[in-house]
């Protein structure tokens, strides 16, 4: 089965003083029928940039520069935009990290859930609405029917993400990408929506690409994750190999940032020193040396390429790329 | 005043708050809400203080009747053993000045028609603290104190060419101008990504080494509020439901809300 969504080489620009400027450069995500798949790195790494260009939503005045950009076989470059709004919600639902925002706050919820199925599936407004609370229940909501004639503000952050959850679950996609579905929640919401994306994904056979800076969150819920580092893919690996022997120097920083519940010892946080550098202050080096403890000379000059390791696993990583292989020496 | 170490620094007693039905047309609001019921907290002189709890358990609330910036329906807010409620013009205003906050999102809390160095120096202003010439460099000061350039290009610049931590910090940086000695902190690094957290976090408590200031950090993450507070109360349903040393509340939560936290904090770290 051909996978159900597809990117190679992507490359999107927004105009800065008179040219354009590369934000997103050489980003690769493939996702299998029912594949869970999580993309991690910080903010304006280029994360919510690759999802959107997945339906050709990349905001003006950006534009895809290059690279192929397949969703359900059909190629999303190409596609007019009556194509694309049925691949939106029809192929592929979002969900959005701030529900208060992408909610409409004059229309009620149950409206607003059954609005993909009328869209999409052509179902009339008189089973939309026992469809919609269907979906409300489903997603875990206490008293479905009322909440259905709710309308946004009458409802918790969590609520209103569970919300959005049916909303993009509305025109039943086969796939589901959720953008930092998490970060306005508190952590106890946190768990009960990840335990919720698991088994709407395992109910429904639906991929899921989860997007995430919480490495934890995302290896919670991903079968493979992909690690971006200021637009460039900089390792991807199966979530097990990523856990247990991390490659790259950035996502090894990722993961000594969390914070254990095992051991509160009191004192200084881990950090990663530094910030992600804005597009155009790249460097031609590799884009993490200025952070990077174990940078040498070369890392500075030269940019060190995606390199296969196995097993489907790739790292971008001058010293990662010769460890993995014994006889080449960097 | 003669026992400053009896005397907690900043403290609610028995407060309560309700809010009016709201009427909602789903019909999911329409009692009356108690958002605090009986809440009893003391923040000592020096001490970091943790606040957990759930959205929704009344946190953000308390801080703002502890800011005074909303009175509560029953029992009083007392800062230095005195109630604010009794406090006159200018010992509202030597109040005002003494508790300071830092709020969740810096984008809605930094005015993006001002540039940095007017944020910062604002609450010299209001308070009447120097003349123009020396708020601008103290301005440059505060900046620096918090790891920011303290440069007039920096100064100059809008809040909204800034990331998230770098606009925390320039939060943080008006907080301290006029000396404060409480810092009341409600959700001050939720909005941030893991990896500038402890930034963040850091520069607070080398901040609290170097003034002793009085600090009540609120959080939803329990892992948090364990690495940093030396107490932490545990708030579910408007009221406080545990209060104790982290690392005791964190291996042996007596209270279902508080499991509930820690359980969360666990399946989300492994």
């Amino acid at each position: 089965m051909p996978p159900i969504a597809e990117i190679a080489g992507l490359a999107i620009a927004y105009p800065h003083a008179g040219a354009w400027r590369r934000v997103v450069d050489g980003v690769s995500l493939t996702v299998d029928d029912g594949a869970a798949i999580g993309v991690v790195g910080e903010s304006g790494c280029g994360k919510s940039l690759t999802a959107l260009s997945l339906v050709g939503l990349v905001p003006e005045p950006g534009r895809v520069e290059a690279g192929r950009i397949v969703l359900a076989g059909e190629d999303v470059r190409a596609a007019d935009e009556a194509r694309l709004c049925s691949l939106r919600g029809g192929v592929a639902g979002f969900v959005f990290q701030e529900p208060a925002q992408a909610l409409n706050p004059v229309r009620s919820v149950g409206f607003q859930v059954g609005e993909a199925a009328r869209l999409h599936l052509g179902v009339g407004a008189e089973r939309a609405h026992p469809l919609a609370v269907e979906l409300l229940g489903e997603v875990g909501l206490e008293h479905p029917e009322r909440i259905a004639r709710a309308y946004p503000h009458e409802l918790s952050g969590g609520q209103r993400q569970r919300v959005l959850l049916a909303c993009a679950l509305s025109a039943d996609p086969r796939l589901l990408v959720a953008d930092e579905p998490t970060s306005a929640l508190d952590t106890v919401s946190q768990q009960h929506l990840v335990e919720l994306l698991e088994r709407l994904r395992s109910r429904r056979r639906l991929a899921v690409l989860f997007i995430s800076h919480d490495l934890a969150l995302v290896c919670r819920l991903s079968e493979r994750v992909t690690v971006l580092y200021a637009g460039e893919t900089v390792e991807v690996a199966g979530r097990d190999a990523l856990v247990g022997e991390p490659r790259h120097p950035y996502t090894r920083a990722l993961m000594q940032v969390q914070l254990g519940a095992q051991r509160p010892e009191r004192g200084p946080l881990p950090t990663v020193p530094g910030e992600v550098p804005r597009a155009g202050e790249w460097g031609r080096g590799c884009r993490f040396a200025p952070r990077c403890p174990l940078a040498f000379d070369r890392c500075r000059v030269a940019r060190p390429a995606l390199v296969p390791l196995g097993g489907g696993a790739q790292v971008r990583c001058f010293l990662a790329s010769a460890q993995a292989e014994p006889d080449g020496r960097a | 005043m003669g026992e400053p170490e009896a005397t907690p620094l900043l403290e609610a007693r028995g407060v309560a708050r309700r809010y009016p039905p709201r009427g909602g047309v789903g019909g999911l609001a329409w009692r009356e809400q108690v958002v605090l019921d009986d809440v009893s907290l003391a923040l000592r002189p020096g001490e970091i203080l943790g606040l957990v709890g759930r959205s929704g358990a009344g946190k953000s609330t308390l801080a703002r009747i502890l800011l005074g910036l909303e009175p509560p329906n029953g029992g009083e807010v007392r800062f230095r053993g005195q109630p604010i409620g009794d406090l006159d013009g200018a010992g509202l205003q030597r109040f005002r000045r003494a508790v300071q906050v830092v709020f969740q999102d810096p984008h809605a809390s930094l005015d993006p028609r001002h540039s940095l160095g007017a944020i910062v120096s604002e609450p010299l202003a209001v308070h009447g603290v120097g003349e123009r010439r020396g708020r601008r460099e103290r301005g440059a000061q505060l900046l620096r104190e918090v790891g920011l350039p303290g440069t007039e290009l920096f100064l100059g610049r809008n809040p909204r060419e800034l990331s998230g931590g770098e606009r925390q910090r320039v939060a943080l940086a008006r907080a301290l101008a006029c000396g404060p000695e409480v810092l009341i902190l409600d959700e001050p690094v939720s909005a941030l990504d893991v990896s500038v957290r402890g930034q963040v976090l850091n520069l607070l408590l080398e901040l609290h080494r170097g003034t002793g200031l009085a600090l009540l950090l609120i959080a939803h993450d329990v892992r948090l509020v364990a690495r940093v507070c030396d107490r932490v109360a545990v708030m579910a349903g408007g009221t406080i439901v545990e209060e104790g040393a982290p690392h005791s509340v964190l291996a042996s939560p007596t209270h279902p809300a508080t499991a509930e936290l820690v359980g969360a904090a666990r399946w989300l770290s492994t």
